[in-house]
Parts: C-alpha cells; structure tokens; sequence
C-alpha cells in the first residue's frame, strides 16, 4: 500500500505507544520483584534477588502452580475434543440450527464469568451433590475454553477445501481414514494454537474458579489473590508473575512457529497468504 | 456432503430443549438439596474421639496464625487448613458450601447461622477451658439460642477510629472526624470506612449521641426513621470516602500508601501498620480505646459446622484456642480482650487486661457487638428493619 | 484397498465409518452429542437453574429460598435509582472501554498486517500474545500502585505540575483499556490480513488518496474483525468485579451480584440477568454485523 512518509513514520509511533502501553506496567511488575523493601514504595529502594529464591521455595506457591498446569491441560484437552466435534459438524455439514452452535459456544465465555462461576457452582453442589473440587473446576473451564479451539477449527476448516477429502473418499478411504490422513493433519496446527489459548485462558481464570474450587486446594490465581494483599507475601507474588511470564515464552513461541509452518501447505489460501492468522485467533 | 433436510435435527433440538424446561421444572420442585438439610443430628457431640488429621477454618484475619496453630498441629495430629475471609456475609457463602468444619463467627453471622441450620450445638463439657471462660461472655444472645449453646468465645473487641498522626489533626476524640459532614470534609478522599452493612450501625452509634430525639438504643435495632437517618448520614458521607475496605491487608496497603488517612478500622491492621514504622494512631488506652461515642464491636464465637468432617479436631481446636497461654498470646498478637479468664496471667504485658478491659463489664456497655438485624425489635415491637434491608441500604449508600 | 469382493476382515474403525457411511444425521447427532449436551445441558441447564431464582425470594433470617413466584426483585431493581445507575455506570465504562481499545488498536493492526516486515509481524504478534500470560490480578495490582497517591504515575507527573487520575471512575476505565487491548489487536490484525492486497492496489490505481481507501475500501471490509473484537472488551468489561475493587470505590454489576450472592441469591440473580439479557442482545446484533466469522 502506498502511504506518505508521514503517515509511516506516524503509524510506527503509534505502534511504539501502543506497545509501551502495554508493557509499561510489566516492566513495573519486574521491577517491584527485585524490589528490596517490602512495601511497594516508588521508586524502590535496592535491587535483589531474595523473591525469586523465596518464590521457588513457598510450598504454596508451588503447588499452586501445578495445580493450574494440571488443570489447564485437562480443560483444554476437553475443549479440544469438544471444540473439534462442533467444528466438524458445523463446516462439513448442514442441519437446523447450525448457525446457533456458533453463538451457544461463545455464550460461556461472553457471559458475566460471576454468572458462569455461581451457575455452575449451584449445580454440581445442589442439584447434582457433588463437592467442590478440581474437577469441578476444570468443567468449568473447558466450558469456556471450548470457543477458543472451536473457532480456530472452523476458521481452518473453512480454508481447507472439501475437494481433498472427496478425493480421499474417491481413492477408497472410508472416513476414518479420511478424517486420520487428512482433514486432521490440516487442522492439526489450528487446533495446536486453540489448546494453547485454552490452556492460556484456563492457567489464569479467577472468577469462575472462586466459585468452583474446594477448600483444600488452589489454583495459581487463587493462590495470587490470597497472596496479593499480605505486605509480607505480596513481593514474592510479583516474582511468580515474572517467573511465569517468562515460562510462557516458550508456548507462544511454539503456537506461532506451527502457526507460520502451515501457511503454505493448506488449499485455498485466498489471497491473505502469509502468516497463518487463525492462529491468533482470540478467546 | 449431500443436502439434507433438517427436520431430524429438529426434532433433536426440540428434545434439548425440552430437557431444559424439565430440569426448570426439577428446580421449581425443589429437586436436590437446599441449605437445610436433613439427616444429620441436631445434636451436640457427646464425647470427642481421636483426631482425624486435620481441620477446615473460615475465620477473621489474625485468629488462626502459625504461632498457635503450628504447635496446635503439633499436639493433636490435627492439620489446619485456614480460609481468611473479610465479612461475616462471606463466612455464611463458605459455610454454606458445607467444606469446613468451623468458623469464628460474629453476632451478625450467629444467628443466621443457626436459623439456615449450618452450625450444631456445642457440648462445653467437651471442652475443659470453657469452665474458666469470662462469665459475662457465656449465654450471650449471640451464642446462646432457645437456651442451648452454639459455640466458644474466642475474644472481644472494640472497632478502632484510626488516623496517620502526620496528616490528621488535632487528634480526633470523636467519631466526627469520618461521620460528621463539616468535620469530615477536612479529609475527603482519605477517609476509610468498613464495606458492610454494619457501617450503617456505626452511623446509629454517632446518631446515638449526637441526635437524641431519634430515640436509638440499640444500633442494631432501628425503625424506620432511625434507619433512615443513618442511611442518609452515610450517603452524605459517600462523597468523603476514599476507600470502602473489606479485606484487613487491603487497607493496610491504603494506609501505607498515603491514599487514606483516616478511618475504622480492627487491631489487626493498627498493629501491623506501626510496625511497619507507619506513624499511624488510634484512640488511647486512656480513653478505653473508644471515641466519646463508643464504638461497635464484636465478640466473636468459634461455631461447629453441622455437616462438619473433621468434628474431633474441630473441639479440639474450640479447646486449645481457649487455653489460656494460647487465649493470651491470641489476643495479644491481634489486641483484642481475651475470652479466658485465665489467660490475664498469662499475657507478656503484665497490664494487658487492663488495658484492654478485659475483665470489666461495664466497660462492654459502651460496645455494641455486632448483631443480627431482625424486625423483632426486642421491646414487643415488631417493625425493625432486618437484614436485607440494611444489604439494600448498604447498596445505595456506595452507589 | 480391496480389488476383488474380499471377505477380509475389516478393522474396527472401519466398520465404525461403515456405520456412518452415508447416514449423514447420525454422523451430525455423533459429532454434536458431545459438545451440544454439556453446553445445553450442562451450562445453559445451570444458567436456567440459577437466573429462575430471580422469581424467588429468601428468608431473611436463615437464608432460605422460598420457591414462590414472586416479582419483589424487579421491583426492587425498578423501585430502587441505585440499581439502574450502577447498570448505566457498568454499560457506560464498557462502550468507552470498547471505543478507547478500537482506537488504539487499529493502527497497531494496521501496521502488523500491511506494513510489517515478515519478522516483525512475527515479533509483534508475539508482543502482544506474552502479555495474556501475565497474571490479571498481577497486572490490575501492578495498576493499583502505580495509581496510588505516592505511585509511579505521580512521581512522573507531580514534578511537572500535573496529577494522576487517582482510584475512580478513570482509573477503571484506563485499567479495562488496559486489560482488554490484546483481546481488540489480534482479530482485527487477523482481518485486516484477510483483505487482499489487490484489492486495495485497485483502489489506489482508481485514483483514491490513502484516506478514501481506507474510508471506503478497508474500513467497512474490516469492521466485523472489530466487532469480533468488541465482543470480549464488552463483554469482560461488563462482567468484571475485581478491577472496579481494587482501583475504585465503585460497584459495577458484578460487584452487586457478588455481594448479594451470600445473602440473596434469588435478588441476586435478578440482578444478573442484567447483564446477561445485554449481551445477548449484544452478540446478536454483532453476528449481524458478521463478527462470528472474524471471532
């Protein structure tokens, strides 16, 4: 696109604001955890390192941390299922109230997540008896995680073209094969890039796990929000923020480097090319 | 991929959606559980039986601390799993979910504690301190219920007025400085009030004294008019406050942070401040620790759930909480006055209940714990506001 | 594959495709079983459980539910200016909340997809995806002590004469921005990607200055990926009561739900069909805008 030199120089400031912005308070958030008082006072006093040793030797903390991973995956393995079912029905096939599955699973996540949480809650504890615990947390995530990989799904399904698998089913593979050599390795990358966000969204989730949790256990965010307000334990908190931020390097890198690879492989591109987009498809 | 006539999926929505409107109809029925439930006894423990291992608390901030409850593990085998809460109606959601075996309850929580059926009686006889507790803290209406006793005192206290001694002067002796309009304007935006519904007796206490012809005796039982005042004491106050806290360490933060400078707040957080070197200041041993008008307060009770799991522990825990090194170092570490007579003996600071009244009555008349609000009004009269209307009120008082 | 009629065994799955073969209503009941009876059973039969409470009332004492039809919580909601401006308040702060994160997204976008090198696209959508993993009450606490009377944000500003926003109306605003604008960049980034190049080198060639293409030609091709967007600043923004907690002293909708929840759930839940009668107004009128193909 032809743009003056202004407008390009304009853009590029804009860009730079907009990512100040946002990591401006991230920044913040590392500073404070090298923060040698334990008031977080401005500008901090001293640098140190003592949080991050404390951060690795809380027991609480730790526990916290895998608890949140434990549950992550499992939520997300269950959007996955979930989400890919939906996405198979509704791109491959006609029925009455297709277009309505699209809003039914954007509902849990659009919803107030307070009315999600309690609904949720209500259930399992009166009507169905059953106690508050991880598991019932992780219904409750994988309930709003399912929109993530469903879109994701869809969006791909879309892009590959139907014609392959008709010619799989002409060569003589009947649908499971069909569906194991080749509409799934095409979603393969789309549903990657779901189950990270999903098990993005499910790592860091508060409210609906407020009212889904039981009394023994905790989840990272939990843990954070009991922690968030205690002067002593609050620059150990700031720690485990970085510590996580920096771990998460690794799934974002790995979402957007399947992301690229499938960029050319797929029929159909229409004339977006370049990087794959519904790998960034959002919550 | 031929087309297909939807009609079969029709049929199968219709089926999904006539399920929903049966499980509608399930709830309408009453189908599963509710609050009350049946089954297990309405009765006290008879005799306490080995540990189980471990122990469920909901209490206020700074009753279960590892300096008691460590050794407590130590002793009785009994893990402490703690869940802090910052309001009474927060320790009734948690108990409701039925995972805890016990809670340190205020008046405002007591009662309806016992009426949605959550808490049992408590059998003192199963617990050996309770003989040496405060005689004027034993069948207390908050407590006792149709004369059976629901559970054992933990302490009592008076809600503080707090103020940064660098930024409020002069020292306020009175309530005024966050009740009174003119006077509170001084400190507007820095001004911290309680977020419950119990502020609003905090305002009947004021009005108590500073407007008579209301006729208020009992902060916690107005009519009409009493209430409404207050209400709109506490609206016109809204515009002064800065912070409403509801979580002690939250307004810990505000105070060491500069952003508030003045206002209720517990021990706890007076405590915790100064040491950390916070210039903060609260109404003196001299003056009872009270503004001229008094105070709210509280006298908290350890209560047993119903359903409780662990009940074994959880009268172990009543026991030991009362024991009087332990009640001592409790009320100590938080500045409340303990429960156990015993425990004066105990304390490091020779002079601790003195200072805190512990062992003086007529001191209490000038607290008013916390209650319960019910349209019974206790003089024959029935036309009192109760709970949920003093929850409403609090709503729009904040807007 | 079988050449002659053999009478070889087949294997399990592909007697299970045999199945389905040609039965096109059972392979969609198959593939909806699952998703469709835990969303309508499971999460919309919850939702129904909880909001027909709305037509109960409680006892005040102990808290029960009395399972009579009762209109008393909507007539308190109406009776009541308090609750309408708290729904006014929480409505309000989320448009502006939505309009604020558009703006500051779209030229991000822009800049991502039509202007970025390969790598710094690369770089960029990576910027803006590590953010989602920092905690949320993490960052809304990091906000809280940078407003703060004595915080990073007047330390900058009182020097020069100006002041910080301090808690309140602004600052929720400001951290919602905050939170959301991720959650705006990547469907509009992804949109933008969708328009063809061509398209908009046929717009130049026409004669059209930079602005009318992007008048005529981007923006109305890219307003469904912003409305996609719009769905979640809406609709976490309405929903939330901790950022309103702890940079304000204000109550938003969540926050009347959440302390009503212990006392009097059915008000409670009157007062949370508030914002569930909003947004699915909301999304309708977004999948009528064509946001769910860009979501």
């Amino acid at each position: 696109m032809r743009l003056s030199r202004r407008s390009r120089w304009l853009l590029r400031i804009a860009v730079a604001v907009g990512l100040a912005f946002i990591y401006i308070p991230l920044i913040v958030i590392g500073i404070y955890a090298f923060n040698s008082s334990k008031i977080l006072e401005w500008p901090p006093p001293g640098f140190t390192t003592h949080w991050f040793s404390q951060a690795f030797k809380d027991e609480a903390a730790r526990e916290a941390f895998f608890t949140s991973l434990k549950a992550g995956v499992i939520a997300a393995a269950i959007a996955l299922v979930l989400g890919s079912l939906a996405a198979l029905a509704v791109a491959r096939h006609r029925f009455f109230g297709r277009e309505t599955i699209s809003f039914l699973v954007i509902l849990p996540i659009a919803l107030p997540g307070i009315v999600t949480g309690v609904a949720i809650s209500n259930t399992f504890t009166q009507v169905l008896d059953v106690p508050l615990s991880l598991f019932t947390v992780i219904v409750g995530h994988a309930t709003f995680c399912i929109v993530v990989v469903y879109n994701n799904a869809v969006a791909r399904l879309r892009r590959l073209s139907g014609s392959f698998e008709e010619a799989s089913a002409d060569l003589g593979a009947h649908s499971w094969q069909t569906f194991r050599f080749v509409t799934f390795p095409g979603m393969k990358s789309a549903l990657i890039a779901g189950g990270l966000l999903a098990f993005a969204l499910s790592f860091d989730e508060i409210i609906v796990t407020n009212f889904t949790i039981g009394a023994g256990e905790q989840t990272l965010p939990i843990w954070i929000y009991s922690n968030l307000f205690r002067p002593h334990e609050l620059p150990i908190v700031n720690a485990v923020a970085v510590i996580v931020i920096l771990i998460s390097i690794i799934p974002v890198y790995l979402a957007h480097r399947l992301g690229a690879e499938e960029g050319g492989a797929t029929a159909g591109r229409g004339a977006g090319g370049g990087v794959e987009t519904e790998a960034t498809a959002v919550p | 991929m031929r087309r297909r006539d939807g009609n079969p999926a029709r049929t199968a929505w219709l089926v999904v959606a006539g399920l929903v409107v049966f499980m509608l109809a399930l709830a309408g029925c009453g189908g599963g559980s509710d609050s009350t439930s049946s089954g297990s006894s309405d009765e006290a423990l008879q005799k306490v039986g080995k540990g189980e291992g471990e122990v469920s608390l909901i209490s206020w901030a700074g009753y279960v601390e590892p300096e008691w409850s460590k050794p407590f593990e130590q002793k009785t085998g009994c893990k402490v799993n703690n869940k802090e809460a910052g309001t009474s109606d927060e320790m009734v959601e948690l108990m409701k979910t039925g995972q805890y075996d016990g809670v340190s309850a205020s008046g405002n929580a007591t009662a309806r504690l016992v009426a949605a059926g959550l808490v049992a009686p408590v059998n003192t006889d199963l617990v050996p301190n309770y003989q040496t507790v405060f005689a004027d803290l034993k069948d207390q209406p908050y407590n006792t219920f149709e004369g059976v006793n629901y559970g054992i005192p933990h302490g009592r206290g008076a809600n503080l007025l707090m103020w940064n001694g660098n930024d409020v002067s002069p020292a306020p002796d009175s309530w005024n400085v966050t009740m009174d309009p003119k006077v509170a304007a001084k400190y507007k935006g820095k001004i911290s009030q309680y977020d419950d519904p119990m502020s609003i007796a905090e305002a009947a206490v004021y009005l108590k004294t500073h407007e008579p012809d209301l006729g208020i005796e009992n902060p916690y039982e107005l009519n009409e008019d009493q209430f409404n005042a207050a209400v709109d004491l506490l609206k016109e106050q809204q515009a002064l406050v800065g912070e409403y806290w509801s979580e002690a360490a939250k307004q810990i933060s505000a105070f060491a942070g500069g952003d508030i400078t003045v206002g209720t707040t517990w021990q706890y957080q007076y405590f915790a401040l100064k040491e950390e070197g916070v210039p903060v200041k609260a109404s003196p041993a001299s003056q009872g620790f009270l503004p001229k008008e008094g105070a709210t307060g509280w006298s908290d009770t350890w209560m047993i759930a119903k359903e409780a799991k662990h009940p074994n522990c959880m009268y172990e825990w009543m026991n030991w909480i009362i024991e009087p090194k332990v009640n001592a170092e409790v009320a100590e570490w938080f500045g409340e006055a303990p429960a156990q007579e015993l425990a004066c003996k105990e304390t490091a600071n020779k002079n601790f209940c003195a200072e805190y009244h512990a062992e003086e009555p007529a001191f209490w008349k000038r607290v008013y714990y916390w209650e319960t609000p019910l349209a019974d009004c206790g003089n024959g009269e029935e036309n009192c506001m109760d709970y949920n209307d003093w929850v409403k009120a609090w709503t729009s008082i904040k807007g | 594959m079988a050449s002659e009629a053999t009478v070889e065994r087949r294997s399990a799955s592909h007697r299970l495709s045999d199945l389905f073969h040609g039965r096109e209503r059972l392979q969609i009941g198959a593939l909806l079983a699952g998703p469709v009876g835990w969303l309508v059973i499971g999460y919309l039969g919850s939702l129904a459980l909880l909001l027909v409470a709305a037509f109960w009332s409680v006892d005040p004492l102990s808290g029960a539910t009395i399972k009579e039809f009762t209109l008393e919580n909507f007539e308190a909601l109406v009776d009541e200016p308090v609750y309408r401006d708290i729904a006014w308040r929480t409505i309000r702060t989320a448009l502006l909340v939505t309009i604020t994160d558009a703006v500051i997204a779209f030229p991000i976008a822009f800049y991502m997809a039509k202007l970025a090198s390969r790598r710094g696209k690369a770089l960029l959508v990576i910027g803006i995806l590590l953010p989602l993993w920092s905690s949320y009450l993490v960052k809304v606490y990091a906000w809280r002590t940078l407003l703060s009377a004595n915080g990073a944000i007047n330390w900058v500003l009182e020097p020069i004469g100006l002041h910080g926003p301090g808690y309140g109306t602004t600052a929720v605003w400001l951290v919602f921005s905050y939170l959301w604008l991720p959650y705006m960049i990547l469907p509009i980034y992804a949109g933008l990607e969708r328009i063809p190049n061509s398209l908009i080198s046929a717009s130049e060639d026409l004669g059209a200055s930079p602005f009318t293409t992007f008048r005529r030609v981007i923006l109305p091709l890219s307003f469904p990926a912003v409305v996609a967007g719009s769905i979640f600043t809406f609709s976490l923004t309405l929903g939330d009561y901790i950022t309103p907690r702890l940079v304000s002293n204000e109550q938003f909708i969540g926050n009347v739900i959440f302390s009503n929840i212990a006392n009097n759930q059915p008000f409670a839940a009157a007062l949370a069909l508030i914002p569930v009668v909003v947004m699915i107004a909301y999304l309708l009128v977004a999948r009528k805008l064509g946001a769910f193909e860009h979501v």
